[in-house]
């Protein structure tokens, strides 16, 4: 791991759908053995750039995501290396069956974009609002499940997981997010970043909620609370040896993520506590509910996924 | 029956307009169809949405649920104010159907394949109840992508559900582009025969012959229907009719100008 966190976040207009067009074009120019899949939601990612350049390396399956893996599977026996976006409801959930079987047990390579994470499905509204595909994918044995914090991370990840067999699963936002880390940084799977350090409590945060806890940070700071700050943006395999490390340092881990508290971040870190090192867990997430229409600010507070939200739980807790 | 559409369309409009942005394209292609079906076919009781006796309907392609919305209003099921809250937050009128914040809505859809096999469920429980109710759905040509909607038709026409009819929205476009070429339906008509469906393709924005189709359907006995609805996406404004950016538009101040024109023009005629 090669990483530098900006002293500054940066409020940069790169959009993640922009990076994964960009980066899979220059990707595939000394591969040709990469194919994106589509299933109707080219637009949506803005994937015409690459399908101008490499439209024999690219297919829009249409409306069939189930389809659409098995499609991949079949690819990828043949040595192709498939890319496969839609939003992460249809991603996971629409084709669970087929990931599981078709490319998970049957030990296929399959690189999955499931965009609009969570609460950044803002105005579809509940059927297109991912709260459990980081659950769901955790579930498939010996598949690698990230949350992307940054465009740097999302485009070095993209490069890194073209050489690696197995199913890895890439959540994002489809838009722009805060900028955590500088150009040029290199990612190492499984490891999570300290982005901030203090020994009051520590905050596991992944995607939007990183620019949350940022702010908890911040507003912890004026009242002297000291909190460490983890972007754990591989959720499995969990960065075991690094979160036992700040709950044996600040005694209270808080995680905070934009899913349901079944299943994703709080789930895993929960899990490797609670056999490893029991200390008191509190989840931020979405709990017991599903999805509905409104702006992302307003689902944020909906859902109880603001930075708020982490300075009352990091306050009841300490 | 036209004017009744043009009221629809009209709300509609006004609705998008005030959301600043919205699934326009394939709310529009389906006016018609609604206006025929809430006007003069559907056994309905407004004041009692979940009466157990009602027709239903179920919107596959849930993200059309502006222009359902704007009838359900028009019908009395809830008041026309609440339309101008689509899509804010904490509304009821959510962009894809909700049958749990909808006064009229049959039954929750936005994941496209889904619907069509719910309403296909509804129609072989009122058979085993042995009612006489009749259960519509509309899904859309791509849509019909998804493989599921097979698998609903194949039930459909192996149960004999001739309670059922089937509208295919066939407005020859989906979200990344033209239906035929992203995967090509064929013909749809014959299609539907082979799965033994009586299957007809009619002018959808024909409000006539979509009356008389709908009437044939529900007379046919022993077999599903399918009433293939000709149509045109974005149908009703010329400027964004048939082009692909139609599907889910923001507007820009040149289509607000084109907007304006046009509820001008429905309400000079709905008048
Ligand atoms: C399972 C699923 N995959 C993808 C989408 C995203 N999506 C919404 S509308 C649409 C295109 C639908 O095309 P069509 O059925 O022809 O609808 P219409 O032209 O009537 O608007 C897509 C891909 C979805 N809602 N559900
Ligand atoms: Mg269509």
């Amino acid at each position: 791991m090669n990483v530098k966190i900006l002293e500054k976040p940066l409020n940069n207009s790169y959009e993640l759908r922009e990076v994964y067009a960009d980066t899979l074009i220059s990707i595939a120019k000394n591969n040709s053995k990469i194919v994106a899949l589509e299933a109707d939601l080219m637009g949506a990612i803005k994937m015409k750039k690459y399908l101008d350049i490499y439209p024999n390396n690219f297919i829009n399956c249409g409306i069939m995501e189930a389809n659409m893996v098995g499609i991949a599977s079949g690819l990828a026996l043949r040595g192709f290396i498939p890319f496969m976006h839609t939003f992460g409801v249809f991603a996971t959930r629409r084709c669970f069956d087929q990931l599981f079987l078709s490319i998970g047990y049957a030990d296929l390579n399959l690189k999955i974009i499931g965009s609009d994470a969570g609460v950044s499905a803002a105005h579809n509204g509940g059927t297109h609002m991912p709260f459990e595909d980081l659950g769901l994918m955790r579930l498939i044995p010996n598949a690698t499940v990230i949350e992307i914090t940054d465009w740097v991370m999302f485009q070095d990840l993209l490069k890194q997981v073209v050489n690696i067999h197995g199913i890895h699963y890439l959540r994002i936002v489809r838009k722009t997010m805060l900028q955590i880390y500088d150009e040029g940084s290199r990612f190492t799977i499984g490891e999570g970043i300290v982005l901030r350090e203090g020994n009051d409590a520590t905050v596991i945060a992944t995607g939007i909620m990183i620019k949350e806890a940022l702010e908890a940070h911040k507003m912890l700071l004026k009242e002297d609370i000291h909190i460490s700050i983890i972007d754990l943006f591989t959720i499995k395999p969990i960065d075991q040896e690094l979160v036992i490390k700040y709950a044996k340092k600040t005694g209270l881990i808080i995680t905070a993520e934009n899913h349901n508290i079944i299943g994703g971040l709080g789930s895993a870190v929960s899990k490797c506590l609670s056999e490893s090192y029991p200390t008191k867990v509190i989840r931020i997430g979405v709990n017991e509910r599903f999805g509905q229409v409104g702006t992302q600010d307003f689902l944020q507070k909906e859902y109880g996924l603001t930075a708020k939200d982490i300075v009352k739980a990091v306050k009841e807790n300490l | 029956m036209k004017k009744f559409s043009n009221m629809i369309r009209l709300e509609t409009l006004k609705m998008f307009k005030n959301r600043g942005f919205g699934h326009l394209g394939g709310s529009f292609s389906i006016i018609e169809v609604l206006s025929v079906l809430y006007l003069k076919i559907m056994e309905i009781n407004p004041e009692n949405p979940t009466w157990s006796d009602r027709d239903y309907l179920v919107l596959s392609k849930g993200h059309a649920g502006p222009a359902l919305y704007a009838t359900l209003a028009l019908k009395g099921y809830f008041n026309k104010e609440l339309l101008l809250t689509l899509n804010d937050n904490g509304t009821s009128l959510p962009s894809h159907c909700d049958r749990l914040k909808t006064p009229g809505i049959d039954m929750t859809t936005g994941s496209l394949g889904q619907g069509i096999s719910s309403a296909v469920g509804i129609a072989k429980a009122l058979k085993i109840e042995g009612k006489s109710n009749f259960v519509f759905t509309i899904v859309g040509d791509g849509e019909l992508n998804e493989g599921q909607c097979f698998e609903a038709i194949q039930f459909a026409s192996h149960h004999q559900l001739d309670n059922l009819v089937v509208f295919v929205d066939e407005n020859k476009i989906q979200l990344d582009g033209f239906t035929k070429d992203i995967s090509n339906q064929r013909d749809l008509v014959k299609k539907f025969k082979a799965f033994g469906f009586h299957s007809v393709r009619v002018n959808g924005h024909d409000e006539e012959s979509i009356l008389k189709s709908i009437k044939i359907a529900l007379n046919t006995k022993g077999k599903p229907s399918l009433i293939i609805l000709d149509t045109i996406k974005g149908k009703g404004i010329e400027e964004f009719e048939n082009i692909v950016s139609n599907h889910h538009m923001r507007f820009s101040e040149d289509d607000l100008v084109i907007i304006n024109r046009k509820i001008a023009e429905l309400e000079e005629v709905t008048r």
